[in-house]
Parts: C-alpha cells; sequence; structure tokens
C-alpha cells in the first residue's frame, strides 16, 4: 500500500521542480548548459513558426497563444514568445494557467500555495493553444492544464512544448515540441534552473535525496 | 489550520498568503467562460446560519459553488432549532448528514468555538482523523475573521500595502465582531488602528487592544488612509447608548463635508448592512471613494481562499 502513494508524491513533487536547492543540485550531471537552453528554446520556437505556420500570414491562420504552466514554464513562455517574434516578426499572445486548482491529488497532498494564472488578451477561443512547461513526466500537470483550457475557452487546437521530457508517462499524453529527451529512472530528479528564478539557467539530473 | 475561528489564529505570514490566495483565485477567475473550478469536487460544505445574513451567506455559497463543492444552506427558522434541537445535536446531525466544513453564525460568542470542540472531541471518541472544519461566520459580538481578512484585501487593493497605514474604524464597537476582527488582524498587518465612538459603545476592555481610543471623528478624518464605518447594531442594544439616532448621526456619521476632510487617496469601507443617512450619508456610499460593493466581491475571493486552505491539503488533517 505504501508503495504507490510514496510514488505519487515522488513524482507530484519532481514534476513541478519546485525543490532546487542550490547544493543538490551542484551535485547532479549537467544535462545542458546555459548555451544549450538558450539554443534548445530557439530551436522549439523555429519549431514552432514552422508547425503553426506563424509567419506565412495566411487569411485564415490561427491566432497562436502561449501559455505557460507555472512556475518555471511562465518564464519559458515568455521567453519562447520574444524568439518567436524575433525571428517571424510576429509576436503570439502570452498567458499563463495555475494548474493547482485543477489537480487530481489535492486530497492526498500536502497544501500548496496558488501561483499567477493571466488569460491573454483576446483570450483562447479558437486560437492555437501552446502549452509550455519545464518538465514533461507522468503528464498529469498536462491533464490538469487540459481541463483548466477548457473552462477558459475552447481553443482550435492545443500542442505541447516542454524543454525536458524524461519519460514515465501516466497518461496517453505527449509533447509536440520537445527540447531535449532524457531517459532517467524514477529514483533521479530533474532540475531545471532558469534566471528568472535561480540567477542562472541550466538543467541537472541528480539522485533523489534519500529521506 | 483546521478551523477558522478567530483571526487570533493567524500569523502575519498566513494572513498575508491568504490575502496573496484570494488574489490568485480572482485572477483565476477572470476572463473566463466558465465560473468554476473542480477544486472541491465531492466536498460537502454546509452554511448553519442562526442569525439572518445576505452577503456573509451568499458570499460562502458562491465560493463553495464556484470551487465545485455542493453547498446547503441551513437556516435555523426552517430546520429543527425551531423544535428546540441542541447547537451540540444539529451540528453532530450535520457532520453525520456528510458536511465537510460548517459555517456557523450564532448569536452567542464563542458558538464556533464551542461546536469546534465537540466536533474534535467527537472526531477523537469515534477514531477518526478529523471531525468537519469549522468557520466562523460570526459570533455574538466577538468575532467575523472571513470579513476582517477582506476588508484588509480591499485596504490592500485600494492603499497598496497596509503596513504603516492609519485606519480609522467609527461607531458601535461594543456590539461589534466586526471591529474587533479588524482591530487584532489590522495590528498582526502592521496598520495604525484608531477607533472613534462614543463611550457608551466601547468595550471594557479596549484599551488592551492594539488599537488608539478617540472620540472626535473630525480631528481623526484629516491623515487617516481609510475609514471604518460600522453599523449601529439596534437589535444587541437592550437600553440607550446613545440619545437619538439624529445626534449620532451629527457625531459619528459619514458625511459630505467629513469626507472632504479626508485625503484624495483615502478609502471608505463599510462591512454592510448600511444605515444610509445615519452611519453614512448617502452620496457618501455611493461615491468612488467608497469601497463597498468592492468588499462584497472580495469577500468571495476570500473565501474561496479560507474553503482551499481548510479544505484541501492533508499535512494539518493528519497532523
Amino acid at each position: 500500500m505504501a508503495v504507490p502513494e510514496e510514488r505519487a508524491a515522488k513524482s507530484g513533487a519532481a514534476e513541478t521542480s519546485q525543490r532546487h536547492t542550490p547544493e543538490g543540485v551542484e551535485a547532479g550531471r549537467e544535462l545542458l548548459s546555459a548555451s544549450d537552453v538558450s539554443r534548445t528554446i530557439a530551436r522549439i520556437a523555429h519549431q514552432i513558426i514552422e508547425k503553426t505556420a506563424l509567419d506565412a500570414g495566411a487569411q485564415d491562420a490561427p491566432r497562436v497563444v502561449l501559455i505557460g504552466i507555472p512556475t518555471r514554464g511562465t518564464s519559458l513562455a515568455a521567453r519562447l514568445t520574444d524568439k518567436i517574434e524575433e525571428f517571424s516578426g510576429v509576436r503570439p499572445a502570452l498567458g499563463s494557467l495555475d494548474i493547482t486548482l485543477y489537480r487530481d491529488d489535492l486530497r492526498t497532498r500536502p497544501h500548496r500555495p496558488l501561483e499567477r494564472t493571466s488569460v491573454p488578451e483576446g483570450g483562447i477561443e479558437d486560437a492555437l493553444v501552446v502549452l509550455v512547461d519545464d518538465v514533461l513526466f507522468s503528464g498529469r500537470t498536462v491533464r490538469s492544464a487540459l481541463d483548466g483550457l477548457r473552462d477558459l475557452g475552447r481553443p482550435r487546437a492545443v500542442q505541447l512544448a516542454v524543454l525536458i521530457d524524461r519519460g514515465h508517462r501516466e497518461l496517453p499524453i505527449r509533447a509536440d515540441y520537445v527540447g531535449k529527451n532524457v531517459p532517467t529512472s524514477r529514483a533521479e530528479d530533474i532540475s531545471v534552473l532558469l534566471t528568472e528564478h535561480d540567477g542562472r539557467d541550466g538543467v541537472y539530473l541528480r539522485q533523489e535525496a534519500q529521506a | 489550520m483546521r478551523h477558522l475561528l478567530t483571526v487570533s489564529d493567524l500569523s502575519r505570514v498566513t494572513a498575508t498568503a491568504l490575502l496573496d490566495e484570494a488574489e490568485r483565485f480572482e485572477q483565476a477567475l477572470l476572463g473566463r467562460e466558465v465560473h468554476k473550478l473542480p477544486t472541491l469536487r465531492g466536498r460537502t460544505v454546509m452554511t448553519v446560519f442562526y442569525e439572518n445574513s445576505t452577503r456573509t451567506r451568499v458570499s460562502f455559497e458562491v465560493a463553495g459553488k464556484w470551487m465545485s463543492a455542493d453547498v446547503i444552506n441551513v437556516s435555523a427558522s426552517s430546520s429543527s432549532v425551531s423544535k428546540g434541537e441542541s447547537l451540540r445535536d444539529t451540528a453532530l446531525t450535520l457532520h453525520a448528514a456528510g458536511a465537510d466544513a460548517l459555517i456557523v453564525r450564532h448569536p452567542a460568542s464563542g458558538a464556533a468555538h464551542q461546536i469546534a470542540r465537540w466536533m474534535d472531541a467527537w472526531a477523537v471518541s469515534s477514531g477518526r482523523n478529523s471531525g468537519p472544519a469549522i468557520i466562523n461566520a460570526g459570533d455574538g459580538t466577538h468575532e467575523h475573521p472571513t470579513q476582517a481578512l477582506l476588508d484588509a484585501l480591499t485596504l490592500r487593493q485600494r492603499l497598496g500595502d497596509i503596513e504603516g497605514k492609519r485606519v480609522v474604524i467609527v461607531g458601535d464597537i461594543l456590539h461589534s465582531r466586526v471591529a474587533r476582527s479588524n482591530v487584532f488582524l489590522l495590528a498582526t498587518l502592521g496598520a495604525e488602528v484608531v477607533l472613534v465612538a462614543p463611550r457608551t459603545l466601547l468595550p471594557v476592555g479596549v484599551d488592551a487592544w492594539p488599537a488608539r481610543i478617540a472620540h472626535s471623528l473630525d480631528a481623526e478624518l484629516p491623515g487617516a488612509d481609510a475609514v471604518l464605518m460600522l453599523r449601529v447594531q439596534a437589535e444587541r442594544m437592550n437600553g440607550g447608548f446613545f440619545p437619538s439616532a439624529r445626534e449620532y448621526s451629527i457625531n459619528y456619521g459619514l458625511s459630505e463635508r467629513r469626507l472632504a476632510l479626508l485625503d484624495e487617496h483615502a478609502a471608505v469601507l463599510h462591512p454592510g448592512p448600511m444605515l444610509r443617512g445615519m452611519e453614512i450619508a448617502s452620496p457618501v456610499a455611493d461615491s468612488p471613494r467608497a469601497a463597498i460593493l468592492q468588499q462584497v466581491t472580495n469577500g468571495v475571493h476570500m473565501r474561496m481562499a479560507v474553503l482551499f486552505r481548510l479544505l484541501v491539503g492533508t499535512q494539518e488533517a493528519v497532523a
């Protein structure tokens, strides 16, 4: 009985990348350096432009909206928006969606504070929404985000962009844009550091501390 | 936090976190098609009101419904209370019927505390982890914590910050649970609180409160950042506390002339229901300086934050 609970606790914590102690992170193996992170974001921006035909300027091209999942997904979405504008001349709308209120494990996990939600100007009705998060793990965060989006309006389509896909999916969810695929064990932890939150960029893999 | 019975339960950190979360709820609901979050799906929230109320009860009901809880309203006049059922039996009955939270308003001070004690004792004796969460929605002349929280949220929105701001609370301090909760919460949050009232409407022991006492409203208005007007609670008065409504109004009513004494940025609050023409002049109540309807809106978000805090998460329920 204890095993699934423990697993759920681990997956939830790691997926939201809440635990970033500098010492712990330093002890880990570097997966992406600061320049790798910025190169990866630029590549995803190009892919989004290509796949959504942002620069085509066609009459029936959908409005593209980037929605970041707090906390680090929001910063990634903001950076992608800047890059997309730089490369294509078109600036997609930007929003953020806190998924805490939509989680399915609220009763079984400790209280967590809410993060910022902001619906972009013009809403998401009939838009092509790109959800942005730092790490894709069990897929439960994305499921919550899809529920949340449904309450905001009806997008034409929803795509998913993540910096790291570490596997271990518990739901049939897959990303459209992946910065780096990292096969991990469940005993490992991925830490994404971003300047906006941590003072510098980088992605690290480390063994989870024994409780 | 298991229950919300008094603002004394709230540290500055917790109170600020609750205000922040209420604002997050406001943001989360802004610009969306569906005013409904799945957060409390499957939870049952019951309001038990032994006194009449519009805004508090509706506010809790809307807050619960927007979070997908099942909300059931029980009023004393239409329940078995009118047949003489005791408070304890009513509370245990509602819990047995499936309440995860009981939101209680009662004319006796301490009623919510007493229910919380009964429920906790019941939970221990029946070997359960926890009974329902009790939220004090006003107990006699004692406390009204969610009102103080929503007032603090309104002040923070109007003034940018609460720390160091001067808030003048005017009127029937003696019978006002709103005044008591506000004084202690605002002091916790670092405000300077001034109470203005006739001597007859000040409670015994008010000197020990973290507030300054004054008797001239005109003297206190210049330099105030906010004025909180209180309702004169005639239903709790069993004697003459002031000569006449007219004299009260002349001495302690917020007239247009007095509004002009306030600084440009100062906000006017009233917990409602307001007696127009007595505590507050109609043009003042309807002026943009008045935050009365903003208080009501904030009330919904604040109560969502409180329900979220009490009904979601495991750590405190187990502890």
